[in-house]
């Protein structure tokens, strides 16, 4: 549509946070809208002063980066903000902790600074832990040295048109067993990609592998997200950020 | 039904039920934990109330009569509520496989352990969940087969207005507004549990039956003639009333309920804050039951919405208020109201909306006020009647000229998306009727297109079969079999689509006539209709508001054969016209309506003859003030809002 609403034009962005957050307990069960539309509400009640695209529809401007699915917990979710005021990081992010539900755990917020690059640039990899209650450790040991021994593990994967054969076993640069209180439990280092390969999915290969059938639902937290380095560890995508911008001690509005 | 596998009352089933919630869709919706939601001890509260919206939780949870009731409730120090929903079949057949019970989303306690559940009733299409609620919970379905140990099953909302299809599932039945009843219900729970539940179940239920609004059905009995119709309504106790009064909250402003309206983390059907402006109606349109049992009309002061409101947003984050009502552009500080909401939230990105306007209190100050600082989203009215003919035997009259001069101001400032709202199946309705709607739409949009120079505006007729209800003028009337609606429907769709060039323009939603004939047997129907409704649910029936899991043959054939005994049939409660005299299934519950009123005022639609509002012009005697001793509360006051100082 080419007519522009009356008034003037929206305030523009003037600076920009990136933001860590953790969903826990019963919020796992939240799938990425749910969340979202709880961290639009949260901002408006925590009265951080948003930035908002133009038109007759106007957005706060607020960019996701991959969330965990529906069902899995997580401790490293992350989200950028832009807002028409600056105002100091630490206070926005505890602001928002206070307005968001208990389970939705704030744990981060900088400053994106300039030349740093982008913050899914950043990111291309998840730490996961699954908890597998009633399993044995040991059975799932040796389902994991199965798993990690093969080339190829070919699993069906559900998506929007229908049952699809991935390979699963490419993404996953790491795994273990250990035993857990009432559970085994399965870490794990997996490449984010397309198609995606998610918990459920390495659960359905070491089922097609070691024949492992966990006899209750399982528990997946994502531990963190990053860049994958040659050591095989997961970066901390909010390091450059902070990095950058330590000297700056500007004065800054509060929320 | 469900094994119990309970140990101790009030404790959380959630451990049990996580590992079911990772097999099912949208489990967000059970776990419960909405902004300003509420868990208090289990110990401390002396009465416990579980409040249920038998719809799915995405339906069920923006609903604010159960939200009132939940803050009401749980304010009190000796009552305890927590909230329950309609649970999806695929959640329900792990709960049946796994032995976990109806569980409450706030504290995941299993419904049977509380002392009542209350359910409300805005649609007749809730019943069967009713039914799946209990069976979950493992409360006999049959009150008679209840024990002090069950929860008291409460119906309360529009719909309780006649009960008695499922007067053998529920214990009682409130008419009118909840927000004194539930307290003075809890006092007498309360008090009876503390002196040792003397007399049992049956006394606990005697006594509700004297609190004013309550009514026990098992305390009436109905005897009935050999044409079918009721015979008597008897007392079998001395101590209950002859007849049920509705219960009327004077001074809304003393009700600022919700305080803290709840926000889910899943999505609802109706993403936004609620404050309800006022209360009744009696612009006395004959179908409409919400209007004729919730009279007389009490405003809110334009001073306690704006106290709502700027709570209310400041308690949700949401970022749309609707303002609230059964005709909202109606209250008498309408205009006053709208600019200076519109001015407190200038640039905040603040919608405000109302849901239901009438065509001849709209105009477009009031809607450009209203869209100031939020989304231009579309606009919707309700003619409800195709002909000036039908409008006026609905008494809802509007001429045409005022319609299209309406809608044509609405396109000629921006809105390019009017929503039309018809009711088919009227009473005294022919073809023509129906088909006036067609003529409507393309004036609309040919003056339309002129008005504002666009070719791209568009007019959605959106129409469904009319339901004659309880309590209203036309109670007495034959409900239009589903083949007339069809009929009708689809000789309408024709003439929209004659002329390419506009029609184009015009979107026709419609549903067709059978839903409204299975509503139609819930809403006039008697105890009888009890047998159906079970019938329907043990073979499956369940969620029957939504097309994907209604059957209408389903409940064709449970009501051709439950019903056959009786001498009675679907059309018997739905097509046949009742005559002046017929003992109505629900003429001992009083909603203030004097029936003599009623009767006079089904003849004058009849004759076409228009009726006034008693708002703006003098009292025609309808019963409902001198019965309830209740007066209309209406402004303005003269009040202003004060502008809020920032932060
Ligand atoms: C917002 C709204 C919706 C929303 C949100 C629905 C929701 N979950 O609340 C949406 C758009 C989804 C909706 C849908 C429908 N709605 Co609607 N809706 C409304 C509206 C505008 C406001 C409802 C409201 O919040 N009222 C205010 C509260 C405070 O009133 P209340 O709920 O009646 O509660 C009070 C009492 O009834 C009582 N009470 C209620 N429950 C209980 C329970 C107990 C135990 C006790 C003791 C007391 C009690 O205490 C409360 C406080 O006093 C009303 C019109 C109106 N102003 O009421 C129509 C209205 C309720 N809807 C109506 C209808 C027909 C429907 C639909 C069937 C439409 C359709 N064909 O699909 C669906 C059904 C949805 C469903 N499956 O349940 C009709 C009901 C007709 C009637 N018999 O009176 C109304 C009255 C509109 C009308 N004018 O005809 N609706
Ligand atoms: S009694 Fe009179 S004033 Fe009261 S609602 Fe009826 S007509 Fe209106």
């Amino acid at each position: 549509m080419a007519r522009q609403p009356d008034g003037p034009p929206p305030p523009p962005t003037v600076q920009k946070l990136r933001i860590r957050y953790a969903k826990r307990g019963r919020l796992r069960f939240a799938s990425h809208r749910d969340l979202a539309r709880a961290l639009e509400r949260a901002l408006r009640r925590a009265r951080v002063p948003m930035a908002f695209s133009a038109g007759f529809s106007p957005h706060p401007k607020i960019s996701y980066l991959g969330a965990a699915p529906t069902g899995a917990a997580s401790e490293a979710e992350y989200v950028e903000i832009g807002l028409s005021v600056r105002c100091d990081p630490e206070a926005v992010r505890a602001a928002l902790d206070a307005a968001l539900p208990e389970d939705v755990a704030v744990l981060d917020c900088v400053e994106a600074q300039e030349g740093t690059g982008s913050l899914a640039d950043r990111i291309d990899t998840s730490v996961w832990r699954v908890e597998l209650p009633g399993l044995d450790p040991d059975e799932l040991t040796r389902a994991v040295e199965a798993f990690l021994a093969a080339d190829v593990v070919t699993v069906a994967k559900r998506t929007k048109n229908g049952l699809k054969d991935i390979d699963a076993r490419p993404s996953v640069t790491s795994a273990s067993a250990s035993a857990g209180v009432g559970c085994a439990i399965l870490h794990m280092v997996v490449r984010q990609g397309t198609p995606a390969v998610r918990p459920d999915d390495v659960l359905a290969a070491l089922a097609a592998v070691a024949d492992l059938r966990p006899p209750l639902p399982p528990r997946a937290v994502r531990e963190a997200q990053g860049r994958l380095d040659d050591t095989g560890t997961v970066a901390d995508p909010l390091e450059p950020d902070r990095t950058a911008g330590a000297p700056d001690q500007e004065a800054h509005a509060t929320v | 039904m469900t094994a119990d596998l309970r140990t101790t009352t009030g404790e959380s089933l959630y451990p049990r039920l996580e590992p079911l919630l990772a097999q099912i869709q949208k489990p967000i919706q059970y776990v419960g934990g909405e902004l300003n939601a509420q868990v208090k001890h289990w110990d401390a509260a002396r009465v416990h109330w579980a409040l249920m919206y038998p719809d799915a939780y995405e339906v069920g949870l923006p609903n604010q009569g159960l939200m009132i009731l939940y803050e009401v409730l749980n304010e009190r120090s000796d009552a305890l509520a927590e909230r329950t929903y309609a649970v999806w079949p695929d959640l329900a057949a792990l709960m049946r496989e796994h032995g976990v019970p109806q569980f409450t989303v706030d504290g995941h306690r299993a419904v049977a352990d509380f002392d009542l559940l209350g359910v409300s009733f805005a649609t007749e299409l809730g019943y069967t969940n009713l039914l799946e609620a209990l069976d979950l919970a493992g409360v006999p379905l049959h009150a008679v087969d209840r024990d002090e140990s069950h929860p008291v099953v409460v119906a309360g909302g529009h719909a309780a207005f006649n009960p008695e299809p499922v007067a053998d599932f529920v214990d009682c039945a409130v008419l009118g507004d909840g927000e004194q009843a539930v307290g003075d219900i809890t006092d007498v729970v309360g008090a009876w549990k503390e002196q040792g539940r003397p007399g049992g179940r049956e006394e606990l239920l005697a006594r509700l039956a004297r609190v004013d609004g309550v009514y026990v059905p098992r305390f009436y009995a109905m005897t009935y003639a050999a044409d079918g119709a009721i015979a008597a309504v008897t007392q079998t106790r001395d101590d209950v009333p002859e007849k049920v009064g509705k219960r009327t909250v004077m001074d809304l402003d003393e009700w600022p309920y919700p305080k803290q309206p709840l926000v889910p983390l899943a999505e609802s059907v109706h993403e936004r804050m609620s404050v309800e402006i006022f209360r009744g109606c009696t612009r006395g349109c004959r179908f409409c039951q919400a209007g004729m049992i919730t009279r007389p009309v009490r405003e809110r002061t334009i001073t306690g919405i704006g106290s709502m409101v700027d709570q209310g947003l400041k308690a949700t984050g949401y970022e749309e208020v609707g303002l609230l009502s059964l005709s909202s552009a109606d209250h008498s500080e309408i205009g006053q109201l709208a600019k200076e909401l519109a001015d407190r939230y200038e640039g905040t990105n603040t919608g405000l909306s109302l849901p239901s306007t009438r065509v001849d209190a709209f105009n477009v100050t009031l809607a450009n006020e209203l869209s100031r600082n939020g989304r231009r989203s579309g606009l919707t009215f309700a003619p409800e009647g195709g002909s000036e003919r039908i409008r006026r035997v609905i008494n809802k009259t509007v001429s045409k000229e005022d319609l299209v001069r309406t809608v044509t101001t609405a396109y000629a400032n921006g809105w390019t998306q009017v929503k039309l709202y018809f009711m088919c199946g009227l009473p005294t309705e022919t073809d023509e009727d129906v088909l006036e709607i067609a003529d409507l739409a393309v004036e609309v949009i040919r003056a339309g297109r002129e008005a504002s120079g666009r070719k791209d505006i568009r007019c959605t007729v959106s129409i469904g079969g009319f339901v004659p209800k309880p309590h209203t003028p036309f109670q007495w009337a034959g409900q239009a079999s589903a083949e007339t609606i069809d009929h009708r429907l689809r000789v309408l769709r024709a003439k929209i689509n004659e002329d390419r060039k506009i029609g184009r323009s015009i979107g026709l939603r419609y549903h067709d006539g059978k839903p409204g004939v299975i509503e139609g047997l819930l809403s006039r129907g008697d105890r009888r209709v009890g047998r159906v409704i079970e019938r329907v649910w043990r073979e499956g029936g369940r969620f029957d508001g939504w097309s994907e899991h209604f059957s209408y043959d389903r409940w064709v054939a449970a009501a051709t054969e439950e019903l056959a005994p009786f001498g009675v049939d679907l059309d018997w409660y739905t097509t046949r016209e009742r005559t002046e005299h017929e003992i109505l299934p629900w003429d001992h519950l009083d909603s203030g309506l004097d029936k003599e009123w009623l009767w006079e005022d089904w003849q004058a639609a009849i004759s076409e003859d228009e009726v006034a509002d008693c708002r703006w012009t003098p009292c025609y005697d309808c019963g409902v003030c001198p019965t309830n001793g209740t007066e209309i509360q209406i402004g303005p006051t003269g009040r202003s809002l004060l502008p809020l100082t920032v932060v």
